[in-house]
């Protein structure tokens, strides 16, 4: 399994648009992707999920992947996350 | 043989086509216990499937017909009918409680449309709501057997039918296959009459039960002129009708003919003719019906039109393409006037018994300053590249007037300092429309730049009758001298300032009230743009010093809203 640590830089927190963008990133990959902030953790394919967890400016989140592509699937999300200025 | 429906003339022309029938279908369902839940989960996944092909289809046709911008909705569609929690969500529910997928599909997404629409901080999400709720709908269709309407798939010219037309609804609408509305509801300032206005396209409103007198297909006549819908049309109507089309496109060329002409009266005095706009693309067709200025922008479409509120760089680029538009003409914005019948999908206001006397317009504005100044200092910086003046809506008090344009100097004072170019002359006015107002026009004359009539709203708020009332609609009476004085009253006390006065109701282009505002010195008439010609024609024709004899009796011999139309045919013949 690959993880990856973020932190939340955009004004609007993981919300909008941008959230769209990380499901699609994420959706490319066969692996299993999972946004994880604090106790919760979801399925970073699903635009519910991501949304239903309201990840704030300033929040510290956890990517994780696990599967044959888990690899490329953290650097992609990775790439998206920073090409929008959504966290660092 | 052919059926009559009898409604409001809400946007002149003639248009024969087939109906389109905009209407909602019943979506109702029992919920049942269910045995093989496997066979159940195949019915929801064939469900999804044809609803996934619906929207693609649809997300191409609206990017083809009606732009990127509009298809970005589908798309956001797709992705909540692929999403795994909440498919995942369904199937369990069906396997777990044994129940059909209409009700499995109603309690998830239920659950999740009121998880995003408690996100009362967060715009964007709540607005999610209502795509997972149009999402959930197409599915519900597609399993229940039932179609639903795709207005984004018109592929051929059209009259369409509806219960009511919603800004969501016209959004979707392609001008170039739509060439008429009937609506079962409304009246000629509802949202769907001032839009045909805008998009000049023949409509008839308020005209009973088109939506169930009328079946998808029917070869549907609108006469706009006359408010009239017939149906199934016999040959000879048509041909009376198609006639009569001709007729309105002969008149329309030799008022095209005035189009670059200045409006000036029979004995030479000169009033400037105005377009109300929404969008900056509206004015090519202000231009076109030869507006010498803009006389409202009604700057609330741009936050209806946007998914979250529009950015300051967003209502910039839209402000200053509607001043370059106008090359110098001047273009008077007003701010915000959400409230009312307005809403905006993501920025939530309380429920209210009375939402025309309640939270609304510069009431919202004062309050909610963040978006006030982000507004303002739009404004501002657009002002650099044209003429633009501003206007505050549902101005009561001079404590209003007063405390809204304070916070537009601290804006404008911040962005000189910052070192941002803005106009050095930028006249601050109000809309006249709250009666209060009126009464104190005086006072608010000595602070304001220029006053402008509403006359929708001020006709409502003192006749106090809903304009969305049709039980009430008798109350909309322009010409009762009540209303007549009151807008008396507005002129003079602005002239009396040395300030000026214009309207930007629908009265001012109306063919009745023009004489009599004329009479009274009104400076600027600003009406939707398909009046302005037909105004003009008018407006030659006048000679002042007889108006204002017609303006006087008005308002002092007339009792009723027929004695002054009376009085106006005797003066006009």
């Amino acid at each position: 399994m690959e993880k990856k640590d973020f932190h939340v830089i955009a004004e609007t927190g993981i919300h909008a648009r941008p959230a769209t963008l990380l499901v699609q990133a994420a959706s490319k990959f066969t692996s299993d992707v999972a946004l994880v902030y604090g106790e919760k953790s979801v399925n970073l394919k699903s635009i519910m999920g991501v949304m239903s967890l309201g990840v704030g400016q300033n929040a510290d989140v956890t990517i994780t992947a696990d599967g044959a592509d888990e690899v490329d699937a953290i650097a992609a999300i990775t790439e998206t996350m920073t090409k929008e200025g959504l966290a660092e | 043989m052919s059926k009559m429906l009898k409604g409001i003339a809400a946007s002149d022309g003639i248009a024969i086509a087939k109906a389109y029938m905009l209407v909602q279908p019943d979506l109702s369902f029992s919920q049942v216990s269910i045995e093989d839940p496997e066979s159940e989960i195949k019915r929801l996944d064939t469900a999804v499937a044809a609803a996934s092909e619906d929207l693609k289809l649809i997300k191409q046709k609206a990017a083809e017909n009606l732009g990127a911008e509009e298809a970005e909705v589908f798309e956001a569609h797709l992705t909540i009918l692929s999403d795994p929690e909440l498919m995942g969500n369904i199937g369990d529910k069906i396997k777990n409680d044994k129940v059909n997928a209409e009700a499995a599909l109603k309690d998830v997404t239920d659950m999740f449309i009121s998880m995003f629409e408690g996100m009362t901080d967060n715009a964007y999400m709540q607005e999610r709501a209502g795509d997972i709720r149009d999402v959930t709908k197409r599915v519900m269709s597609h399993l229940l057997g039932v179609s639903i309407p795709n207005p984004a798939l018109i592929d051929q010219e059209v009259v369409v039918i509806a219960h009511d037309l919603t800004p969501s609804d016209t959004a979707q609408l392609n001008r170039k296959f739509v060439k008429g509305f009937i609506t079962d509801v409304g009246g000629r300032t509802s949202h769907s009459a001032i839009m045909s206005r805008t998009l000049e396209i023949p409509a008839v409103v308020g005209a009973g039960n088109p939506t169930t007198a009328i079946t998808e297909g029917d070869m549907v006549i609108v006469d706009g002129i006359n408010g009239d819908g017939i149906i199934n049309p016999t040959a000879e109507e048509i041909s009376t009708y198609e006639a009569k089309a001709k007729a309105f496109s002969d008149q329309k060329a030799e008022w095209e003919e005035l189009k670059d002409a200045k409006t000036v009266t029979a004995d030479g005095v000169h009033f400037d003719l105005a377009a109300n706009i929404g969008t900056p693309k509206d004015v090519a067709g202000a231009l076109d019906n030869g507006a010498e200025a803009v006389g409202l922008f009604r700057s609330e479409f741009l936050y209806m039109d946007a998914s979250e509120l529009p950015s300051e760089d967003d209502q910039f680029e839209a402000y200053k393409a509607a001043v370059e538009g106008m090359n110098g003409k001047q273009v008077v914005v007003r701010t915000m006037d959400i409230g009312g019948d307005k809403e905006l999908p993501y920025l939530p206001l309380p429920e209210e018994m009375n939402p025309f006397l309640g939270y609304r317009a510069i009431r919202i504005s004062l309050d909610r300053q963040d978006i006030f100044r982000t507004q303002l200092r739009a404004l501002l910086r657009a002002s650099h590249y044209g003429q633009l003046a501003i206007m505050f809506p549902m101005i009561a008090t001079v404590d209003e007037f007063k405390a809204a344009k304070a916070i537009y100097v601290e804006e404008r004072t911040k962005l000189i300092d910052a070192g941002v170019p803005v106009a050095e002359k930028l006249e601050v006015g109000m809309m006249m429309e709250i009666p209060a107002a009126v009464m104190n026009g005086d006072h608010l004359a000595k602070y304001a730049d220029f006053f402008s009539i509403g006359t929708n709203d001020l006709i409502q708020y003192s006749m106090a009758a809903d304009r969305g009332n049709e039980q009430v609609s008798y109350l909309y009476q322009p010409y009762n001298p009540s209303i007549l004085r009151l807008i008396k009253m507005v002129i003079d006390t602005a002239h009396k300032e040395g300030k000026w006065a214009g309207m930007c109701g629908e009265m001012a282009g109306d063919q009745i009230a023009v004489p009599i505002l004329a009479g009274m010195g009104l400076d600027e008439f600003s009406m939707s743009a398909s009046s302005i010609l037909k105004t003009r024609s008018l407006m030659k024709k006048l000679d002042t010093t007889k108006m204002k004899e017609l303006a006087d009796k008005a308002v002092t011999d007339c009792e009723t809203n027929e004695e002054v139309i009376a009085l106006v045919e005797s003066y006009m013949k």
